[in-house]
C-alpha cells in the first residue's frame, strides 16, 4: 500500500501510534450535520478515532448519538442534500475517502469496506435471489465470470453456516429466517475480502439465541480473515465480549474511549457509568431499584452550552456549562471528556472495593 | 395478602375469588390448559383447514394479587398470544381463563366490558399504540369515559391531571398530541391510560424494548412504583432476560407455545434446569468483558422451528444440546400426536422444569 500518503505533520494522540503500526482506519475531526427548517443538527461533531487491522471496535450509544451517521460518513452515504460532511478526514489504508471522486468511493464500498445493517429484510433486494445478490458484488468488484461467481457464492454461504448452499442460492430473501438473512448479509459483506466490516446494529432485530450465533460467526470469521470489525450498537453487553476498544458516544461526540476492560471496569465518564447502571445486570445480584439517568436524550438542534450531557449529569459543576470538556487522557489507552472525572474515579473506586 | 387497595369494589366487579372453594384466595388470574390455535386454510374456492399454528398449547399459569409474573421466550414462543388471550383480543381455542373466579373466555358484550375494566395493557411500540389524532388527555381519559368512571367534566379533567402526574408528566401536557412527546414520554402516556380505570392486572407486552437504555430504567422504576402504590398484578412479557429478572416475582420460560421452566427469579437464573433456559441465559451478552471472555456459551443450532410444523416428540429436541433418543418419543399431557414437551415436574420447591433429562 501507500504508507506515505499522509502523516507528515499530523499528530494523532492515540495509543495506536505508540506501537508503530499504522491504523487501518483513521477518522480525524469528522463533522457531519443535517440541515432542515433553518436548523443545523450536528449529528457527528468533531469525532476522531482509529482502528487497526484485525482489531474490533465497539461504537456504543443511544439513538441520536451519531454512531450510525459516523458509519455513513465513512462510507460517504450520508443522504444529501439534507446531510453534509462538513469537515475532517477519513483515511483507509493511506487513502482519504472524503476526497475520492464518486467512482473511487463506489469501488471502496463493498469491496474494501463491507457493511451489515440492522434489518436484513430491507437491506436485501426482495425480488432478486440471494445467489444473484452475492454474485453481483463478485462480478462488479472482482470481475469474476458468472460461473466462477456462482461457485464462490456457494462457498461463501457455506462459510457463514447456511447448509445446502448450492440450492439455497436460488432462494429469495423471504424464504429465509431472520438469522439466515443476516448470515447472507455477512456473506455479501465478506465476499470481496474487505479490510473492514461495519456492523450497524446487526443483531438488534434478532432473538437472543440467534444473536449469539451471529456474533460468534462474525467474530470467528473476522478473526480468521484478519478483517477489522466495527460493531455499532446501543447494547453495552454486545460489545463486551468481542471489542478490543470501545468508544461511547453521546450527542454527536465521543465521550469516552478505552479498552473494553477500562470502559466496563473503570468507566471515567458519568454517561458511561449511567448507561452501565441503568440496565438490570445479570452479572450482579438482583438490585431493588435501577439507577436511571434522569431526563431525556437532548435535541441535537438545541444543545445546551458546554457539555451536552450536563443537564442529566449528577457530577455537573459550573465549569461544565461554560466549557465543553475535550477528550483527554485518563489512563494508558483511556480517554474521557469530563472535567469531573477524578471525582468520579474516586467514587467509583470506593464502590468497586465495597 | 391483606386489604387490596384497588380491589374490585361493589358494583360491576367480577366475583371475588373466595367463591372458588378451597382455592388460594390471592389468585386473581388462573389459566388452565390454555390453547390458542390459529387455523391455516388453503384452497381458492373451497377453503379448508389444512393445519393449525399452535401458538399457545396447553399452558397453565396463575397470578396472585400484587404479584409480577415474567413471561420470557423468543419471537414465536407464544408469549404475546397468552397476553392477548387474557385481554380477549385473541379467540381461545380451549382452556379456561379464570379472572377473580370467573371464566372470561366466553364472555362478550357488556359482561366482557365489565371485566376489561379490571385489565389494563401497555404495548411495545409507543408510536403505534397512541392515536395520533387525539390529545394525550383524551387518550388517557378514554377508559374513564368508556367505563363510566367520571361524574362530570371537572372531575374528568382532575382525574386525567392526576394520572399525568402519577406517571411523571405535567398536567399541562394534556392538550398536546402524541407527536409532541419523546418515546419515553409516550410510553408514560400508555402507562397512564392502562392504569386509568384502576385495573387489578396489567398485561405489559414488551413495554420497554422499544426505548433507549437510559429511558428503559425510568419506565421500569415507574412500573415498580405504581405496583407498590396501587397493588396491581403484572404479567410482564419480554424477551430481555435481565429486565425480567429485575421486575418479576416468578418467571416462566416459553418455547414454541409451551412453558418449559417456572421458578422464582433468583433460583431460575442461578440454577437454570431446562437446557433451553440454560442456552437462553448463556446467550445474553453481559456488560462485563472479563466474565464474558471466560464464559462458556451454549450456542443453539438453527432457528426456532415453525409452529406450523413443530417437530415430533419434545419440541426442543431438534436444537437441544443434551437430547437423547427418548426425547423424540416424548408426549406432553396436552400433546395430541405431534409436538409436545414432557410434563412440568417440580424439581425443587417452586422450581419446575419440563425435561426428561433433568
Amino acid at each position: 500500500m501507500n504508507p506515505t500518503a499522509h502523516k507528515t505533520d499530523l499528530q494523532f494522540p492515540t495509543d495506536m501510534d505508540l506501537d508503530g503500526t499504522r491504523p487501518l482506519l483513521e477518522v480525524r475531526n469528522l463533522r457531519t450535520s443535517f440541515f432542515g427548517r433553518g436548523e443545523e443538527v450536528r449529528a457527528v461533531d468533531d469525532v476522531s478515532f482509529s482502528l487497526k487491522t484485525g482489531e474490533t471496535l465497539g461504537l456504543v450509544g443511544e439513538s441520536g448519538c451519531g454512531k450510525s451517521v459516523t458509519a455513513l460518513s465513512i462510507l460517504r452515504l450520508v443522504p444529501e442534500p439534507q446531510g453534509k460532511i462538513l469537515g475532517g478526514e477519513v483515511w483507509l489504508d493511506g487513502v482519504d475517502l472524503l476526497s475520492l471522486p464518486d467512482e473511487g468511493i463506489r469501488a471502496v464500498r463493498g469491496s474494501q469496506i463491507g457493511m451489515i445493517f440492522q434489518e436484513p429484510m430491507t437491506s436485501l433486494n426482495p425480488v432478486l435471489s440471494i445467489g444473484r445478490q452475492l454474485t453481483e458484488t463478485l462480478e462488479i468488484h472482482l470481475g469474476m465470470t458468472k460461473h466462477a461467481a456462482k461457485d464462490r457464492a456457494a462457498e461463501l454461504l457455506n462459510m457463514v453456516g447456511i447448509p445446502d448452499a448450492t440450492s439455497r442460492l436460488l432462494d429469495y430473501p423471504h424464504q429465509l429466517s431472520g438469522g439466515q438473512r443476516q448470515r447472507v448479509m455477512i456473506a455479501i459483506a465478506l465476499s470481496c475480502d474487505p479490510k473492514l466490516i461495519i456492523a450497524d446494529e446487526a443483531t438488534t432485530a434478532l432473538d437472543v439465541t440467534i444473536q449469539a450465533q451471529i456474533l460468534e460467526l462474525l467474530a470467528r470469521l473476522t478473526d480468521d480473515l484478519g478483517t477489522a470489525l466495527m460493531i455499532i450498537t446501543h447494547n453495552l453487553g454486545v460489545v463486551a465480549r468481542y471489542a478490543d476498544r470501545v468508544n461511547v458516544m453521546y450527542a454527536g461526540k465521543i465521550r469516552e474511549s478505552g479498552s473494553a476492560d477500562e470502559i466496563y471496569d473503570t468507566p471515567r465518564h458519568p454517561y458511561t457509568v449511567g448507561l452501565l447502571d441503568s440496565v438490570p445486570r445479570l452479572d450482579r445480584p438482583k438490585g431493588s431499584r435501577l439507577k436511571s439517568i434522569e431526563g431525556e436524550i437532548p435535541d441535537l438542534a438545541n444543545l445546551p452550552t458546554g457539555c451536552a450531557y450536563r443537564p442529566r449529569c449528577t457530577y455537573a459543576v459550573d465549569r461544565c456549562a461554560a466549557e465543553n470538556p475535550p477528550l483527554a487522557k485518563v489512563g494508558d489507552s483511556h480517554a474521557s471528556a469530563c472535567w469531573e472525572w477524578p471525582r468520579l474515579a474516586e467514587e467509583q473506586g470506593q464502590t468497586v472495593v465495597s | 395478602m391483606t386489604e387490596v387497595a384497588n380491589s374490585p369494589d361493589s358494583a360491576g366487579a367480577p366475583v371475588p375469588s373466595t367463591s372458588r372453594g378451597g382455592q388460594d384466595s390471592d389468585v386473581i388470574l388462573d389459566i388452565r390448559n390454555l390453547k390458542v390455535h390459529f387455523p391455516v386454510r388453503r384452497g381458492f374456492i373451497i377453503r379448508r383447514q389444512v393445519g393449525a399454528v399452535k401458538a399457545v398449547d396447553g399452558v397453565n399459569l396463575t397470578i396472585r394479587s400484587g404479584e409480577t409474573v415474567g413471561l420470557v421466550g423468543e419471537s414465536g414462543s407464544g408469549k404475546t398470544t397468552i397476553g392477548r388471550a387474557i385481554l380477549r383480543l385473541n379467540k381461545v381455542t380451549t382452556g379456561e381463563i379464570d379472572f377473580f373466579g370467573e371464566d372470561i373466555t366466553t364472555l362478550d358484550g357488556s359482561k366482557l366490558r365489565r371485566v376489561r375494566r379490571h385489565l389494563g395493557t401497555v404495548f411495545q411500540d409507543p408510536y403505534g399504540a397512541l392515536n395520533p389524532r387525539l390529545t394525550a388527555g383524551r387518550i388517557i381519559g378514554e377508559p374513564l369515559i368508556v367505563h363510566g368512571l367520571t361524574k362530570n367534566k371537572q372531575d374528568y379533567e382532575e382525574q386525567v391531571g392526576q394520572l399525568l402526574e402519577t406517571v411523571g408528566l405535567n398536567r399541562s401536557m394534556a392538550s398536546r398530541y402524541p407527536h409532541e412527546f419523546s418515546g419515553g414520554q409516550r410510553q408514560r402516556i400508555g402507562v397512564a391510560r392502562a392504569i386509568a380505570a384502576k385495573p387489578n392486572l396489567l398485561v405489559l407486552d414488551e413495554p420497554v424494548s422499544a426505548l433507549d437504555v437510559s429511558i428503559q430504567a425510568q419506565i421500569i422504576n415507574l412500573l415498580d412504583d405504581l405496583q407498590s402504590e396501587f397493588n396491581m398484578a403484572y404479567l410482564f412479557i419480554a424477551h430481555d432476560l435481565s429486565v425480567v429478572r429485575h421486575i418479576s416475582d416468578k418467571v416462566m420460560v416459553m418455547y414454541l407455545g409451551k412453558i418449559v421452566e417456572v421458578g422464582d427469579p433468583d433460583e431460575l437464573y442461578n440454577n437454570p434446569l431446562h437446557p433451553y433456559t440454560q442456552a437462553l441465559l448463556s446467550a445474553v451478552p453481559l456488560p462485563n468483558p472479563r466474565m464474558e471472555r471466560q464464559r462458556e456459551r451454549i450456542v443453539l443450532r438453527g432457528d426456532i422451528p415453525s409452529p406450523l410444523t413443530p417437530p415430533a416428540g419434545c419440541v426442543f429436541h431438534t436444537r437441544c444440546p443434551i437430547a437423547v433418543e427418548a426425547c423424540k418419543g416424548v408426549r406432553g399431557p396436552f400433546a395430541d400426536n405431534e409436538g409436545g414437551v414432557p410434563d412440568l415436574r417440580e424439581i425443587s420447591a417452586g422450581h419446575w422444569a419440563a425435561c426428561i433429562k433433568v
